[in-house]
This record gives structure tokens, C-alpha cells and sequence, in this order.
């Protein structure tokens, strides 16, 4: 096997990369892919509390870099799925205990035993993010239809086009379809048109992320929820396949679209 | 009635166009790294330069910045004014 290292990244904090990360590491395994993701964010340690795992972890990335442990040994296998592994963040060590040829060096470890190595990158431009993008063969920068969000993602595109990682592709996290439709959210044409770079998913806005998220179960799971199957789309675009993107205004019901016809301005 | 009238003169007003309208300047700006006040200078600088050379009517010049996907261009439209025939 010959993994592809995927780093997901956005910028602005806030926006759903950890989720994001989390859903298509479970919605690869899902699909029997070997998949193992990295928590890139040394301090702020966040993606085990996504998957879940927090309670499992002994050892974390920083332990591994300064030879403390194996790297099999810092790498919690999630149990609800065949092939998912988590190597998470330290939670207390200085930032800089991690360098762009550390994480170059232990992706090419893992390599020949997945197909994907998933990357979840910090927010900022600073180092972790240096640290995250350096060993990617690909980065999915994730934005929210916002301002301050498409202004970052922006930013940080043109920083992957620098480090050669480019092109970048596009998720489009939160969108919500009613707001869009009344003209008081930028819909997915408007921020692909501003940002000029490859969509591979929308993911509407969806309570089940957060009630998910709660539980530590994450949304890609059991597929059922709309954020869920937008997430598992993604996936398999990842893996090639060509999938239509989900209509976010399907589940709108026959009286919705009379209130609407009759009163355009309104809800 | 007032519904439909409302709706056809507040669609350009509604956030979402005046969000996309802000951030095609912004991203401008931050990509080429010019202000926009950086930006008229350069008009200025540039038709003072070209004014040097030929006469033009600065109000027809229209000088813009395009673009193609993630590229930028600055166009420059500038109608020369006929000169004066010399005998």
C-alpha cells in the first residue's frame, strides 16, 4: 500500500476541521479503507474528543518525535471501525517540539501500511500549520459560507500554492440552504467563484454534527443524518469515484415552496 | 403586492450580494498586496506617465483589475485624444 496524505486545513479556527477530519477519516474506514489521522494542533489537542477516543489515549505525537515510544504504541485504534487509528496531540508540550521534517518523517512511516494518512491541521499560519502541510500530497482547505472565514481560506490557499501544495480543494462547512435561498448567506457558486479552486463538498448545516459530536460518535458513523451523507460523498470523491453533489434544497416540503411563492421576501 | 416589490428592489441590497461585493475587493487587495489607496496612486502615477508622452482625457481612462481564476490583471482602457496635426 502506498497511503496519501491528506492535510485539512482552513485558517480561520471555528470553521469544523477538526469535524471535518474526523468524518472522513470514520467515512474512509467505513468504506474498508486503512486510514490513520494525525492531530496536528500540539497544545490544543481536540480530534480524540471528536472521534471519541480521549479516554484511551497513553501516549501522543510529541511522545513519539522525541523517541519516548513506538510509534505503534501512540496509535489508538477505534474500535467501532476495522482500520481507524488515531495519533493524537500532546496536550502540554511546547509547540516547537515538532518540525515540518518530524511530521515528513513519520508520515513516510506510515505510508506503507494505509491508504490514507489524514492530517488535522490548526488554525493560524503559523508552524502547526508548516508542520501539517509539509508532508501532504493533497490539502483540503474547509471554509463557512462567512466573510472572515472565505477572507482566511484565501490566505491559506495561497500559502499551499507556495509550498507547492497545490492545487488545494474546497469543503464548504455549514451552509444553510433557507438562508441562502432568502439571499442572506453566500451560497456554494459564491465562494467557489471567489476562491477559483476545486470544490469536493458541502456540508449543510446539520444539528446531528453537534449532537453527534457530543456523544463522541461522529455523524459519518451511521450515514443517516444529511452532514453525515455529504461527508461519506466526499470520501468516496476522495477514492475517485464521481459523485453528484446533494441537492441542499431536496428536503424542502411543498408548503414550504407555496410560503415561499407567495411571500418571496419572508422565511 | 408590496411583497413582490420589495423583493425585486431589495435583492442586490440583501447581505449575501454586499458579502460576495466586499470580498471580491478584499481578496483583491490581499492577494496583490495593494490597498486601495495604493491602488489610485498607481492610476495617478500611471496617467501622469502617459501624459508625459500622449494627450489624454484622464475622465475616459478606465483602469480595472480582472480576474481569471485565482490570476489577477490590471487592464488599462485609455482613448488617445487626436493630436494636434503639426505643419
Amino acid at each position: 500500500m502506498a497511503a496519501k496524505v491528506l492535510t485539512i486545513t482552513s485558517g480561520k479556527g471555528g470553521v469544523g476541521k477538526t469535524t471535518t477530519t474526523a468524518n472522513l477519516a470514520v467515512s474512509l474506514a467505513r468504506d474498508g479503507k486503512k486510514v490513520v489521522c494525525i492531530d496536528g494542533d500540539i497544545g490544543l489537542r481536540n480530534l480524540d474528543v471528536v472521534l471519541g477516543l480521549e479516554n484511551r489515549i497513553v501516549y501522543d505525537l510529541v511522545d513519539v518525535i522525541e523517541g519516548r515510544c513506538r510509534l505503534r504504541q501512540a496509535m489508538i485504534r477505534d474500535k467501532r471501525l476495522p482500520e481507524l487509528y488515531l495519533i493524537p496531540a500532546a496536550q502540554t508540550r511546547d509547540k516547537n517540539a515538532v518540525s515540518p521534517s518530524d511530521m515528513v518523517r513519520l508520515t513516510d512511516d506510515l505510508r506503507a501500511e494505509f491508504d490514507w494518512v489524514i492530517i488535522d491541521s490548526p488554525a493560524g499560519i503559523e508552524r502547526g500549520f508548516r508542520n501539517a502541510i509539509a508532508p501532504a500530497d493533497m490539502a483540503v482547505v474547509v471554509t463557512n459560507p462567512e466573510v472572515s472565514a472565505v477572507r482566511d481560506a484565501d490566505r491559506i490557499i495561497g500559502l499551499i500554492e507556495a509550498e507547492e501544495k497545490g492545487p488545494a480543494r474546497l469543503i464548504i462547512n455549514r451552509v444553510n440552504p433557507a438562508m441562502v435561498r432568502r439571499g442572506e448567506m453566500l451560497s456554494a457558486e459564491d465562494v467557489i467563484e471567489l476562491l477559483a479552486i476545486e470544490l469536493i463538498g458541502i456540508i449543510p448545516e446539520d444539528e446531528s454534527v453537534v449532537i453527534s459530536t457530543n456523544k463522541g460518535q461522529p455523524v459519518a458513523l451511521d450515514g443517516k443524518s444529511r452532514a453525515g451523507e455529504a461527508y461519506h460523498n466526499i470520501a468516496r470523491r476522495l477514492n475517485g469515484e464521481k459523485v453528484p453533489f446533494l441537492n441542499l434544497d431536496e428536503k424542502e416540503g411543498l408548503f414550504q415552496k407555496l410560503a415561499r411563492m407567495i411571500k418571496p421576501g419572508g422565511n | 403586492m408590496a411583497g413582490w416589490l420589495d423583493w425585486l428592489t431589495g435583492q442586490k441590497n440583501k447581505s449575501a450580494g454586499q458579502a460576495k461585493d466586499r470580498l471580491k475587493l478584499v481578496l483583491i487587495n490581499d492577494r496583490t498586496d495593494l490597498s486601495p489607496a495604493q491602488l489610485d496612486e498607481m492610476k495617478n502615477e500611471l496617467l501622469a506617465v502617459i501624459m508625459r508622452y500622449v494627450p489624454i482625457n484622464p475622465d475616459e481612462v478606465n483602469i480595472t483589475m480582472s480576474q481569471e481564476g485565482r490570476e489577477h490583471r490590471l487592464l488599462a482602457d485609455i482613448p488617445l485624444k487626436p493630436a494636434a496635426r503639426k505643419r
